[in-house]
């Protein structure tokens, strides 16, 4: 089964980590997303800008809405994400445990639809 | 003599749910299939038996029976698309749920069932899915019996079921037994489950029952079914004691009236002496197996209640200190009024009042009518009367049982006419 890892986490703590502390944490990030290429689990990865770049897109009776920034303020932000491919939730679980911000943000394990198994 | 009825409730109470447990597996996972199938197996046992008799073998009989339905239901499946596929279930049907050779009895995989109450059990449900999915497949319970113990409307609970049913097969979560490196920390949120259904059950929070005594022989039956699959595990065994402990004194705790009675004005002689032995049994076998966790813990403050002949031989001392560990291990406010009223009588109301006060000023138990419940019957034993009646009419603002409002009134009552108020 294929699962989207989101990964959460507070901006402003990334924002104002010290330089040395974020060379690490990214040096973290390499290493698991290296892991998870080697195991065949990694299907796509990216991290993302943070939510002050973000732009909200909405159609209402057919006009384009366009605002600046998020539908909603939250504590967390999206910061970026994985696409695994994973045996069971179990797995996915277990390879979730392991990104870095685990420790510090949140990663919520979404299991990707797979329409040929619609029934 | 058995009648068909019996019978056939005796066969549904004892093998439903590893009989579901083995059908699911063979059905790939799909629980909703397989309750379907096994129940429909049932639903024939109940038209049939009393037409045809008992059958010599129940049990193989309903196995049988499913495994018909099994069979039919993948020959009018819609999901399968080729032929293939449909010989290749059919036959893998057949292998599985054959019948045993004459004059033996089937015997339902042990992991079959294990796989079942670890799916149950899954960490990605919400404990009141893993609950209902445990005492709908595991248990047998009907949907609206669910409901009816956890006092929602049958439809909120029917929803729940689905909604679980669905995340199983949605999120991709497995009809497995965990890997070794998982199991310790699976098993404790088997053994979490288990122990919500009986707290559930022993007090409930709300409404005029005090005791839903259903869900606390559903739990113990949960507890002794993990016991018998996880056998080895010490901190099941101490869970498994806490509850028969605990579950021992039900008659006495209810009063005919329906009032609450504490611990300590209990009649000993209607606590079920073949159940304080097998808690008892239990919690050696835990001890035996290594265990100090927080049910073990918990199970030998129960043993040392269930060990004194009159309330005022019991160990108090003991019972404070095991409090303090329990505290250390998994501290919680409740948790620590717990030992604040166990100080209070190893060492006098004054020790315990004095924790009570930290607790209270922590401000972590701000709606909760035992604190000050606690608190009023301590100031009545230091004499201070009026700051008891204060504190007992702050616990009846926030009492929400029935029996509980009536035994705080009571004891209101009590001190008023002590002070002639």
């Amino acid at each position: 089964m294929r699962y989207v890892l989101a990964i959460y986490e507070n901006e402003k703590v990334w924002e104002t980590l010290p330089k040395d502390e974020a060379e690490r944490v990214m040096g973290e990030y390499m290493s698991f997303t290296e892991s998870i290429r080697k195991s065949g689990n990694y299907t796509a990865g990216e991290a993302l800008q943070p939510v002050a770049t973000a732009t909200t897109v909405r159609i209402r009776d057919g006009k384009r809405l366009t605002t600046d920034g998020p539908f909603a303020e939250t504590k967390e932000q999206l910061g970026g994400f994985y696409l695994i491919e994973a045996e069971n939730i179990d797995q996915a679980i277990a390879i979730a445990s392991r990104i870095p911000s685990a420790r510090t943000g949140s990663i919520e394990v979404r299991p990707v639809v797979d329409f040929t198994k619609q029934g | 003599m058995s009648t068909p009825g019996s019978t056939l409730e005796q066969t549904y109470r004892e093998d439903y749910g590893r009989i579901v447990a083995t059908v699911i597996r063979v059905l790939g996972g799909d629980f909703a299939a397989a309750e379907e199938v096994v129940q429909e197996a049932f639903a024939d046992a109940l038209t049939q038996w009393p037409r045809q008799g008992i059958p010599h073998e129940p049990r193989a009989w309903v196995i049988r029976a499913a495994r018909n339905k099994a069979v039919d239901r993948v020959r009018r499946g819609v999901r399968l698309g080729t032929r293939v596929d449909e010989l290749e279930a059919v036959a893998r049907i057949e292998q599985e749920l054959a019948p045993p050779p004459d004059g033996t009895e089937w015997q339902a995989l042990p992991d079959d069932t294990l796989r079942l109450l670890f799916t149950c059990c899954h960490p990605a449900l919400s404990p009141e899915a893993q609950v209902a999915l445990a005492l709908r497949t595991l248990c047998g319970l009907t949907t609206e019996e669910i409901a009816h113990a956890f006092l929602v409307p049958p439809a909120t609970m029917a929803q729940r079921l689905v909604r679980a049913q669905r995340k199983i097969r949605d999120a991709g979560i497995p009809y497995s037994v965990p890997e070794a490196e998982a199991l310790g920390e699976r098993t404790h949120g088997v053994l979490h489950t288990v122990y919500l259904v009986f707290s559930e059950g022993y007090a409930a929070t709300d409404g005029p029952e005090l005791l839903r005594v259903e869900l606390c022989a559903e739990a113990l039956r949960l507890g002794w079914l993990a016991r018998s699959l996880l056998p080895r595990d010490a901190e099941v065994a101490s869970l498994l004691a806490l509850m028969l402990l605990h579950h021992a004194r039900r008659r006495a705790r209810v009063a005919a009236d329906g009032g609450l009675v504490l611990l300590d004005r209990q009649d000993r002689a209607l606590w079920d002496r073949e159940e304080l032995r097998e808690g008892l049994a239990q919690l050696d076998a835990a001890l035996a197996l290594g265990a100090r966790g927080p049910y073990t813990l918990q199970a030998a403050i129960a043993a040392l209640h269930a060990q004194a002949a009159r309330a005022e031989d019991t160990d108090w001392a003991q019972i404070a200190a095991l409090y303090e560990k329990l505290c250390e291990l998994s501290p919680g406010p409740v948790v620590e009024l717990n030992r604040a009223a166990a100080v209070a009588m190893a060492r006098g109301p004054e020790h315990g009042l004095a924790l009570v006060d930290d607790l209270e000023t922590s401000g972590r138990l701000t709606d909760y009518h035992l604190l000050p419940a606690a608190r009023a019957e301590l100031l009545r034993r230091l004499g201070r009367n009026e700051e008891a009646a204060a504190s007992y009419r702050r616990a009846l603002a926030l009492v929400r049982t029935a029996p509980e409002r009536r035994f705080l009134e009571e004891r209101l009552r009590e001190l008023l006419d002590v002070t002639g108020d």
